[in-house]
């Protein structure tokens, strides 16, 4: 696909495909496996830290040209602490239950390691309008990593998906996948199936490169044999 | 003392930081692939683990909680905790070279595990006191060692083992997470 680079598009498509927080660059883990157990408290987590990542790259890239350099990682680490809790006691006064549900994990956005990620390797150095939407695709490709684990553990682990039933009535829950083991077990299959794709898809361009090599040889080979 | 007792028993073995927590889970994972650096970064964090909860208990006592600013934990705990990772750096470097050498390059790394962050939260939440906050912190940390030492010891073994393609990486490992954190249920019972 060819996007603009920092094209509003682009920062999109580069935090939901091409960079995916959870499948492909894997970090920010902990939330990740820690609150997934239901595919409403993984949309609940993930647009809660799509805020906090907008907001603080909106914010450090407006004080990129004032932060001192030696001095970035506390500006930063302060910039985040406070949205987060503008965000913590937010949810605090009108989701209460998200707010029970996700517990300790929402001051832990702090030291969400895609945050400071992000802030460390793009906010801080381009302007306002990329970073916006580089937090924006960046929160998104998140959410959409937990909606993910969230939906197969849901469907597994309770047979339900956004609280509907859809397993058959008969279906027995198997109860481990919203329990600790499951959520390291659903990440590992998830994982292998994208790396399952990308490898077919490497091993097809590699064939296809081959096959185009072939003929270009075979193409220069009737051009030297004409000659002769 | 009982107290502390199941508050270390509790916080080490029943609900282990890293396999039932999931707290920690980014250096779990990245740097648990040779038991030496294990075993350094395990160092690292007991260390500051056990002088963060104590320090982070008499801020909450002693400034917080008489002040109102219960609000703001988040914000000073986690700025006392980058503070305190760099004295306790500058100090090593100092005053203990040798073991500066052995867990400096950890050091940084340990502002942003969330670990540290969460016991601090958690000591708050669960209203500790300065002493059951210390022993929580330690207990936590040693969960913490365990976890990585046995994860570092079974990534060594398997890298000689013949894995197919996809589950190559880190699928393997979060395997090897699942069935430690399977195995550490059965501590659910002790208290």
């Amino acid at each position: 696909m060819s996007l603009t680079p920092n094209s509003p598009g682009e920062r999109i498509y580069n935090g939901i495909v091409k960079e995916n927080p959870t499948f492909v660059t894997m970090i920010g883990m902990c939330p990740t496996l820690a609150v997934t157990t239901s595919v409403i408290n993984g949309i609940g987590m993930g647009l809660t830290t799509m805020v906090v990542l907008v907001l603080s790259n909106v914010l450090i890239s407006l004080l990129r040209k004032i932060i001192p350099d030696s001095l970035r990682m506390p500006c930063y680490i302060g910039v985040i602490a406070s949205f987060v809790t503008v965000v913590e006691l937010l949810l605090e006064a009108y989701l209460p239950s998200l707010n029970e549900a996700l517990g300790l994990y929402i001051p832990l956005i702090v030291v969400n390691c895609i945050i400071m990620g992000r802030a460390e390797a793009f906010a801080g150095k381009n302007p306002v309008i990329p970073s916006l939407f580089d937090g924006l695709g960046m929160g998104l490709g998140f959410t959409v990593g937990l909606v993910c684990l969230g939906a197969v553990r849901e469907l597994f682990g309770s047979g339900t998906i956004l609280g509907f039933q859809v397993m058959p009535k008969a279906y027995e829950p198997i109860n481990i996948f919203i329990l600790a083991p499951g959520a390291f077990f659903v990440l590992a299959i998830l994982i292998a199936i994208i790396q399952k794709v990308n490898n077919t898809k490497a091993e097809k361009a590699a064939l296809e490169a081959q096959q185009q090599r072939r003929q270009i040889l075979q193409a220069a080979g009737l051009v030297a044999a004409e000659k002769a | 003392m009982k107290e502390l007792l199941i508050i270390a028993l509790g916080s080490a073995l029943v609900n282990n930081v890293v396999l039932s927590q999931f707290l920690g889970i980014c250096s779990f994972l990245g740097v648990s692939n040779r038991l030496e650096t294990a075993k350094g970064m395990s160092g690292a964090v007991i260390f500051v683990l056990t002088l963060s909860s104590l320090v982070a208990a008499l801020v909450y006592k002693f400034v917080l909680d008489p002040l109102g600013l219960d609000y703001l934990r988040t914000i000073v705990f986690i700025m006392v905790i980058a503070a305190l990772v760099q004295l306790v750096e500058m100090f090593m470097k100092k005053a203990m070279p040798a073991m500066y050498k052995a867990l400096g390059i950890y050091l940084p790394l340990i502002t942003t595990n969330c670990a540290v962050l969460g016991v601090a939260i958690d000591n708050v939440n669960n209203g500790y006191g300065i002493a059951s906050s210390v022993v929580n912190g330690f207990a936590t940390a040693v969960g913490y060692g365990l976890a990585m030492v046995l994860m570092a010891g079974l990534r060594e073994k398997l890298e000689y083992n013949d894995i197919p393609k996809s589950f190559q990486g880190m699928p393997t490992v979060l395997l090897t997470a699942m069935l430690m954190s399977i195995a550490f249920f059965g501590f659910s019972g002790i208290i």
